[in-house]
Formats: structure tokens, C-alpha cells, sequence
């Protein structure tokens, strides 16, 4: 099957790639670009462990085609940290002992990042509905949950802490 | 002596007992002395020598890993229980 | 050795510090299976049946051969001959025919999903279209889904040599029978004031884990092998598949990577041969990974049951009999649990009269493999079911009927030999002083209920090495992959011995060939076993510090002692020195020092929970939420809080799924109908409350640091909780699980109409 050559920035980085049409995003980072961190848990956007944000939005990134990148931005789990230094959510995940196997962790990591972006005060009701896509069979989402509500909290009073200093 | 009780499976060898008393410094010379007390009944704990793989040994309350060569005291109660590996069956 | 109580002094035990392989996890930067990469990779797919019950007339492979890109493909024609007969093989009893016969089916498929063939391709695409031009024919066969038709006299046999040693000669899908008998539960039965007889179902579920398997096979000219995947247990995969392959076990090596979930589902092979055959064929590194649909039809669920319970009780509240029959599905091959779950169904309690017949029987659905404390969660939800009733009539609080009846130490297990010191007593305790237990539940259709559970909890062997490096750190080396935190354990118990900071101490799994022998991560026994070789380990790197001390300071070792992290002469003012003073004097004083161990383990703890759940129902759809939930157990000793917390946690949200919405839906001809995980039906963020716990610790005898296993019994007592919660939410008693909707909808109907006629008939 003849690739298609695509041009995506990938972690705030501009790349260009090949991909056959049916290769998905997902295997697309995986086995092309060699970002194994989003995984792979069911290929039918049932369990959220793919999830990465493309042009700012949640999706799985089984149910997209490595194609459908072309100019897009896709944010995955490697482009958390800043310059190796761990993000907040990142943290907080490590303080709560959130993960226990760790496979759905990037997942969660960025479906958190999207929730938290777009509502920095989120109640528990509203963390759960926002992270509802995600599977976690190790945890029962307890200290994922917490470590949520944390981490709003500590960004919230961050931005507070520059507010002030201003 | 060593008692020794029976696995409920294994009394139709025993006549239904349960508890027996069986001379013996170890599980080898146990199986041995009850073997020759309910014949029989050895081949169903040995193989090839050795306590069965899907047989554990209990003495005096705990489970015990060196199937026919471990030691038993004058009061000890040995028990044979289905052995379960861990998490596996 | 006598264990510590939990007012020990414990510098490091008892924290909370942040995992060593944490910042690897949520970078993405950690390595599982399924992300391993090799120069000249190929790719495999495995073709599966798709008939539950067939035999195979011929299979044709010419045609899948000759497209582009297609390297080879393997059927069982390419696996040696296996003996049908039970052998050890590391810790486990297998039989070696059945073993290969679930790798590759031989001359009959037994269920949907049984592997067949296996391709290697230059790309997992082009491998998936090589499966489809691949002709094979099917003599199908009539299915046999369920222990009832299995058992039916004249029902289709699977396995032609299966026989049970009560049967003779006869040819049979009962593959064992156990038994467990105590007193004389006739005369126990007329003794009692209350009896309650019931029979309750349980549907097959999985273990769910978001990973699915994978293996990347290379085989060298040199017939020698390597495995990387995701698993349980190194050292059972190398030996597990020498045994298919027919290769020495000395010459395959087992790298376990990181491992997304187990539960007991990855301690066996599937994909780990078949990535070695096709490397052989290819000469190529071939990497193998299951999709969703795989790991449901085609890996290890757990039994579905039938069983049936009759308890008896004086009105005092004391249990005097039990009779108890159970049937599991073991799946195509011999090997249920219901051994397990008849040695587990009244082990909370003390019942003078019981008799136990428990049956393993084979029918058309995949091999069922363990998930967390097998069998246990099936028998628990039927006994603590009946126990919820007999209270009921005693008019006895549930939790005051169990503190009744609770065995403690020096009473006899079911299986015969007294308890230890076991903290039953103290979860039932801790569930009562708990703030849930103390709240009040108001409300229509709202209900609160009661379960507890035991598990054996297990020792077997675990190898461990401590490294002290010139700098004075540590690595601690074990063979137990890390599939929930434990590595952080095992480094805060190196770092407690050793008086260093747990920063300083890092925690490494090795492979089958750079560790010594070590048995699976499950059973609840890696912070037990694998934590008692750690210490040992730890503690004879202690003995060589301190006799290198002793060599620098030209006394004898018994004139210096090792204390707070620091080597101290005895007697007069020699400064005490720390291992990072003594390190860089280690070449001159012996060289190296590497502390070792190896254990067997002894001493095992068993465990007990108990769970106290509240749940409305809704009396339209029958849908159940979980309102709130608390889970205590006896943890004996709490290596790291939050990862003990968490396994808590995880096996009672678990259970929970496996009581709502979790089953195995076969068609008539045996098709799985819901082989993924929208129908799959696994709990969510939004379907749980966060999950209480109260950790109790009463300190393991028989280990250095008191611990009992953990990771396994919360997943018994939810089910059990749940249906008892039920009955009080909405009257009804549920004896089959899932409570799904469409099940317990029917239920309260039935319910409302029977309550309706009563009425009315007055």
C-alpha cells in the first residue's frame, strides 16, 4: 500500500511523516514516529488509554487516521513535562500513588490536561463525568480522582500566587 | 506421635477415620507407616518419590515446602490439602 | 522468627515516598510489551476459530503463503508431541498436551477463539489479510456452554481422553472432584433452628486489564531464545513455553517488561510460543499482540458457577452445618478454581458439620486462568448471601451474626490446620467504628449491606540480590515483575535494613537469566516472599558490611555492630562509619559486596476483608449505583500505605463490576457476543464513589516485618455486599450475578406481582 506523506505538529514540534491510509493515529505515533506512550487497550475508543489531544480536543486516537493529522496539532503524553520538568498533574499523579500499573496513566494524564484546561475549578461530579472515558482496572479511580482535584487546586492558587506577585 | 489427618476424599481408604496416629521423624517415614497401616493409600500422595505436585503439606498449622524430606515432632498434626500455586490453581 | 507489632519504630516502612519508576510512567518513557521494537521486526496475527466446537478436517495455507509480504506460518503441525499426563513444571502442576493444545489447536477447536494458525508478516496489516486466505475445514460440532449440558448423561464430550479417577474408564467433561468433610452435617442440620437452602449462578467474567498480551520472540542460529512481553511471571513463561517449544529451559531467556495489569490472567502463556516458532521459521524478530476481542475470546477468564448452598443455624446465631455443592467452568482444558472456592466458601467461620463437594468441569469456552483469589469471589457471593438471611432470621445485625461466628487463631481452617494470628475479628471491627458504618442511609430503594472474605495468600520462591555500589547506594534485584507498585516495597525495605534514604535504594525486576528463580507476581506473595528474600538479602549485605567494618578497624566482627545506618565499633570512641565512608574500602577489604537470598517461603499470612456497601436502586431500570463503599483488611503490615490502599481499592471496584454489569454473553452456537469493552461492561469513573479504606494490621508471625499479602482478598466480599444491599434496597434477593439491570428489573417485578398476590390474598 503506497504512504502518504503528512506534516503534523506533534508536541509542539513540526514533523513530517509516511503512513499507509489505513494505519490509525494511534499506530501512527506508536510504530512511525516510535511515541509508544499513548497505548493501546481495545482499537474501538472504548478505554481511552490512546487518548491524545488533536487540535486541543480529547480523542482516541485509534478512531483517527494517521492522515487525518495533516496540519493538525496533536499533543501526547511525552509533551507533558517541560524540558523534563513534570507538570502538575504529572506530580500530583506521584504524590496520590494514582497509577499502579501505569498503562492507562497517559490517558488519564491528558484527558485530565483537557478537563482541567478548560474548567480549573471542576467539582468531583464533573471531574468523573470528564475522565468517564478512561478505564482504569487497577485503581478504582479513587486517588485518580483525587489527584485531579489537587491538581486544579495547586494551579489555581499558582495562578493566584502570579496574579498577586504582579 | 504424629497425627496425621485425612483428606475426606482419601477415607474410603481408612474406613472413614479421620485422625490417625502414625510413627514417624519425617513426612516420608509418615506416608510410609500409613501406607503399610492403609495400603494404598501412599500412591495416592506420592509420585515419583515425592509428595504430589497438587498436594501441599501442613505441619502443625503451616504450610511446609520440602514435600517428603521435613520433620515432624512427636505432637505434630500433618495435614494434606489440595495445593494451590500463588493466584493459580 | 517473631514478627514486630505495628508501634515499631520504622523509618522508612509505613511511609508514602514516590515509586522509583514513577516519572518513567507518566512520561510515556516505560517500556511494555507491546512498545518493544527490533531491526528487521516482523509482525504475527493468530487465526482463531470461529466455531466453539468443531473439528478440524484440514487446514490450507498455500494461498495465505504466496502474499506479498507474508514470511511464514505455524500451525500445531510445527510444535512437538506432548504427553498427556501431569507434570510439575516450576511451581505449577500442568498437563503438557492440553498446555500445547491451547497454544494451537491440535485436530478440534474447543471455543470461539481457539488459536489455530499463526502468520508473520512484514506488517501487522498485511499478517491480518493472510489470516483470511487461510482455508480451513470445520466439521462443527453441537456446543456445550454450561456445566448443566456438560454434565447431562449422553452430552458431547470435549476431550477424548479426559477421565476423573470416579469414573474410570468412562469418558467424562467432569474433570475433578474435591471434597471437604468435618463432623456430620445430618445431625448438625437437625440441631438447627433456621436452614436456608438455595442455588445461586455466577456468569464467566474477566480480569479486564487495559493490556492486552503481546511477546516479541527472537530466535538465534544458536537455538537460543528471547522473550520479551508482558507478564506475571519470567520464569513461568520460560518454563511454561520450553515445555511447548520442546527446547531446554536453560536456553530461553525471559525479559519481562513493564506490565499493564494481570490479575492473574497473565501467568500463562498464549502469544510467548508462538512469537519464538515464527522467529525460528523467519529468522526474524516477530512481535505478537492481541487485540480486545483476543484477550476476551481467547485468553483466561474466569469460571462462571452453579452452586448450591444449605447453611443451618440455632437462633443464637450460631452456624452448626453447611452443605455445599459447586460446579465451575473450567473452561476447554481441566482447571477451574473450585478447589480453591470450596476451601474458601465458609472459611471466615467456625461450622462444626460440613460437607464440600466441589466439581471441575470442561466446556466450550476459553481455558479459564486465575483472577485474583480464583474461585473465592464466586462461593463468597452465595455463602455471604445465606449468612445475610440467617441473620436476618436471628434477628442478629449482619455484622454481629459474622463477629459470632468469626474464626480467630487456633481455630481449625476448613482444610484442617489451626489459624495463626489472622485479623478477621478486627475488619468486621473496623468496618463498624467506620464513619460509613456510622452514618445513616434514608432514602427510598436505598440499601446498605455486608460481606467478608478470606484467601489463602501465598509463599513459593523468590530469589533477591542487594548491590552496594562505590558510592555507598543500592540496587535491589528481585525477579518479580512489578504489576502494582511492589518495587517501591522492596526498596523501602532494603532502605529500612540498610538505614539509607529510599531514594537511594533502586529497585530493578530482572530477567529469568540475571535473577535466581522466582514464581509469580500474584497470589498475593511478592511483599510477602519476594519481601522476605529482600530483607534476608539486605541482611547479609549488612553481615558483610559489617566484617569489612571490622577489617578496617583491624577488630573482630563481633566487635562491631551495624545501627542506624552506621557501622559502630564496640566499646571505646571509634566514630561510628556510614556504608557511603566504608564504600570506596570495599576493593581492599574483599572487593564487591553483593547481598543474596533465595527463599521458599514459610510463614504464609492468610487474609480477610470485609466490604460494606450502600447502593439505590432504580425501581424503574433496575440500574444499581453505589452510593458508598468502605473495604477493611488485614494487611499485616503496611510496607508503602498508599499502594496497599490501592490494591484495596482495585480488587473491591473489581468486585463491584463484577456484580452489576460484568458477563460472558454466548450465543446458542457458542459465539462470544460481547468481545470488547463497550459491551464488556467494566465500572467507570463516573459508576464508583471513591472507595474507603481501613487498613488493619495484625502483624504476620511468620514474616520478618509482620506482612500479609494483599493484593488479592477485596475482591471476594463486594459481590456479596452488593446483592445483600440489594435485598434491603428493594426486598429482592439476587442469586445469579450480574445484578444488571435487565436481570434485577425482572426480579423486582416478579417480586412486586408475588407481594401483590400475597396481599391481595389476605
Amino acid at each position: 500500500m503506497k504512504k502518504t506523506l503528512v506534516e503534523a505538529t506533534i508536541n509542539g514540534e513540526t514533523v513530517e511523516f509516511l503512513c499507509e491510509p489505513r494505519q490509525s493515529l494511534l499506530e501512527t505515533l506508536r510504530d512511525v514516529l516510535e511515541l509508544t506512550g499513548s497505548k493501546e487497550g481495545c482499537l474501538t475508543g472504548d478505554c481511552g488509554a490512546c487518548t491524545v489531544l488533536l487540535d486541543g480536543h480529547a480523542v482516541c486516537s485509534c478512531l483517527v487516521l494517521g492522515v487525518e493529522a495533516q496540519g493538525k496539532k496533536i499533543d501526547t503524553v511525552e509533551g507533558l513535562a517541560t524540558q523534563g520538568v513534570l507538570s502538575v498533574l504529572q506530580n500530583k499523579f506521584l504524590e496520590h500513588a494514582s497509577l499502579q500499573c501505569g498503562i492507562c496513566t497517559p490517558g488519564f494524564l491528558i484527558s485530565a490536561k483537557s478537563l482541567l484546561d478548560r474548567n480549573p475549578k471542576p467539582t468531583e461530579p464533573e471531574v468523573r463525568y470528564a475522565l468517564a472515558g478512561n478505564l482504569c482496572r487497577c485503581t478504582g479511580y479513587d486517588k485518580i480522582v483525587k489527584a485531579v482535584l489537587d491538581a486544579a487546586a495547586d494551579i489555581r492558587s499558582q495562578g493566584e500566587g502570579k496574579a498577586a506577585a504582579r | 506421635m504424629p497425627t496425621v489427618v485425612i483428606p475426606a476424599l482419601l477415607r474410603k481408604f481408612t474406613g472413614g477415620i479421620e485422625r490417625v496416629s502414625v510413627p514417624g521423624k519425617s513426612i516420608r517415614e509418615l506416608v510410609l507407616h500409613l501406607g503399610q497401616q492403609f495400603p494404598g493409600i501412599d500412591q495416592q500422595l506420592l509420585v515419583h518419590g515425592d509428595i504430589r505436585p497438587s498436594i501441599a503439606v501442613s505441619i502443625d498449622g503451616e504450610i511446609a515446602t520440602g514435600g517428603v524430606l521435613d520433620p515432624v515432632n512427636e505432637d505434630s498434626e500433618v495435614h494434606f490439602i489440595p495445593a494451590l500455586g500463588g493466584g493459580l490453581v | 522468627m517473631a514478627a514486630s507489632t505495628t508501634t515499631d519504630n520504622f523509618k522508612v516502612i509505613g511511609t508514602r515516598p514516590i515509586r522509583h519508576d514513577g516519572v518513567d510512567k507518566v512520561t510515556g518513557r516505560a517500556k511494555y510489551g507491546a512498545d518493544y521494537a527490533f531491526p528487521g521486526m516482523l509482525h504475527g496475527k493468530v487465526l482463531r476459530s470461529p466455531h466453539a466446537h468443531a473439528n478440524i478436517k484440514s487446514i490450507k495455507i498455500d494461498k495465505a503463503l504466496k502474499l506479498p509480504g507474508v514470511k511464514a506460518i505455524v500451525t500445531s503441525k510445527d510444535l512437538p508431541q506432548a504427553e498427556n499426563k501431569l507434570e510439575q513444571s516450576g511451581e505449577m502442576v500442568i498437563n503438557p498436551m492440553y498446555l500445547s493444545m491451547n497454544i494451537l489447536a491440535h485436530d478440534k477447536v474447543l471455543y470461539d477463539g481457539h488459536a489455530i494458525a499463526a502468520v508473520a508478516a512484514t506488517s501487522p496489516h498485511i499478517a491480518e489479510e493472510a489470516l483470511r486466505l487461510i482455508e480451513v475445514e470445520y466439521e462443527v460440532l453441537p456446543p456445550v456452554m454450561t456445566v448443566d449440558v456438560a454434565t447431562k448423561p449422553g452430552a458431547p464430550i470435549l476431550l477424548k481422553d479426559l477421565r476423573n479417577k470416579e469414573e474410570g474408564d468412562k469418558q467424562t467433561n467432569v474433570a475433578q472432584h474435591y471434597q471437604f468433610k468435618r463432623g456430620d452435617v445430618e445431625a448438625g442440620f437437625k440441631a438447627a433452628d433456621y436452614v436456608i437452602e438455595r442455588e445461586f449462578n455466577t456468569a464467566m467474567v474477566h480480569q479486564g486489564y487495559i493490556e492486552p498480551h503481546n511477546a516479541v520472540g527472537i530466535y538465534n542460529s544458536d537455538g537460543q531464545a528471547t522473550i520479551y512481553c508482558s507478564t506475571q511471571g519470567a520464569f513461568d513463561v520460560r518454563s511454561l513455553s520450553a515445555q511447548v517449544l520442546g527446547m531446554p529451559v536453560g536456553h530461553i531467556k525471559v525479559v519481562p517488561a513493564e506490565i499493564g495489569g494481570g490479575f492473574g490472567g497473565k501467568t500463562t502463556i498464549y502469544l510467548e510460543p508462538l512469537s519464538v516458532l515464527l522467529s525460528k521459521k523467519t529468522g526474524a524478530p516477530v512481535k505478537l499482540v492481541m487485540s480486545r476481542s483476543e484477550v476476551l475470546r481467547a485468553s483466561g477468564p474466569t469460571s462462571g458457577s452453579k452452586i448450591k448452598v444449605k447453611m443451618g443455624a440455632t437462633k443464637d446465631g450460631k452456624l452448626v452445618a453447611a452443605e455445599i455443592w459447586m460446579a465451575y467452568e473450567a473452561g476447554a482444558f481441566p482447571g477451574s478454581p473450585v478447589g480453591a472456592g470450596a476451601m474458601c466458601i465458609i472459611a471466615p467461620y467456625t461450622v462444626e458439620n460440613f460437607l464440600i463437594d466441589a466439581y471441575d468441569v470442561v466446556v466450550n469456552r476459553p481455558k479459564t486462568a486465575a483472577y485474583r483469589a480464583p474461585g473465592a469471589t464466586n462461593a463468597a457471593f452465595a455463602s455471604e448471601t445465606i449468612i445475610d438471611e440467617l441473620a436476618e432470621k436471628c434477628g442478629i445485625d449482619p455484622i454481629d451474626f459474622r463477629l459470632k461466628n468469626a474464626v480467630k487463631e487456633g481455630d481449625a481452617q476448613v482444610v484442617g490446620p489451626p489459624f495463626k494470628r489472622i485479623g478477621l475479628i478486627q475488619t468486621l471491627e473496623g468496618i463498624k467504628n467506620s464513619p460509613h458504618y456510622k452514618s445513616k442511609l434514608t432514602g427510598k430503594f436505598r440499601g446498605r449491606g455486608v460481606a467478608s472474605g478470606f484467601w489463602f495468600n501465598a509463599g513459593m520462591q523468590s530469589s533477591a540480590t542487594v548491590n552496594i555500589h562505590a558510592d555507598g547506594t543500592a540496587s535491589v534485584v528481585t525477579g518479580s515483575p512489578d504489576i502494582g507498585g511492589s518495587r517501591a516495597s522492596m526498596a523501602m525495605i532494603t532502605a529500612e535494613v540498610l538505614g539509607l534514604p529510599v531514594t537511594d535504594v533502586r529497585p530493578i525486576t530482572a530477567d529469568t537469566d540475571s535473577i535466581g528463580h522466582t514464581d509469580v507476581t500474584g497470589g498475593s506473595r511478592v511483599t510477602f516472599a519476594t519481601g522476605m528474600a529482600v530483607y534476608e538479602a539486605a541482611k547479609d549485605a549488612e553481615r558483610q558490611l559489617i566484617e569489612r567494618a571490622a577489617k578496617v578497624w583491624e577488630k573482630k566482627p563481633d566487635e562491631v555492630e551495624f545501627r542506624d545506618g552506621k557501622l559502630h565499633a564496640k566499646g571505646n570512641g571509634v566514630p561510628p562509619m556510614s556504608i557511603k565512608q566504608l564504600a570506596p574500602r570495599f576493593p581492599r577489604t574483599g572487593g564487591p559486596i553483593t547481598g543474596r537470598a533465595s527463599v521458599n517461603a514459610r510463614g504464609v499470612g492468610p487474609g480477610f476483608a470485609t466490604t460494606l456497601v450502600d447502593v439505590e436502586v432504580d425501581p424503574d431500570t433496575g440500574k444499581v449505583q453505589i452510593l458508598r463503599c468502605t473495604v477493611a483488611q488485614d494487611a499485616g503490615k503496611a510496607i508503602h500505605p498508599s499502594y496497599v490502599e490501592g490494591q484495596m481499592q482495585g480488587g473491591t471496584a473489581q468486585g463491584l463490576g463484577w456484580a452489576l454489569n460484568e458477563e460472558y454473553f454466548y450465543d446458542d452456537k457458542g459465539t462470544l457476543r460481547n468481545s470488547g469493552f463497550l459491551d464488556y461492561r467494566m465500572p467507570t469513573c463516573l459508576d464508583l464513589p471513591m472507595i474507603e479504606t481501613v487498613v488493619i494490621e495484625e502483624a504476620n508471625p511468620g514474616h520478618p516485618l509482620g506482612v500479609r499479602g494483599v493484593g488479592e482478598v477485596s475482591i471476594v466480599p463486594p459481590v456479596a455486599a452488593v446483592a445483600n444491599a440489594i435485598y434491603r434496597a428493594v426486598g429482592v434477593r439476587m442469586l445469579e450475578t450480574p445484578m444488571s439491570p435487565p436481570k434485577l428489573l425482572k426480579a423486582m417485578l416478579k417480586h412486586r406481582d408475588s407481594t401483590k398476590h400475597s396481599a391481595a390474598a389476605d
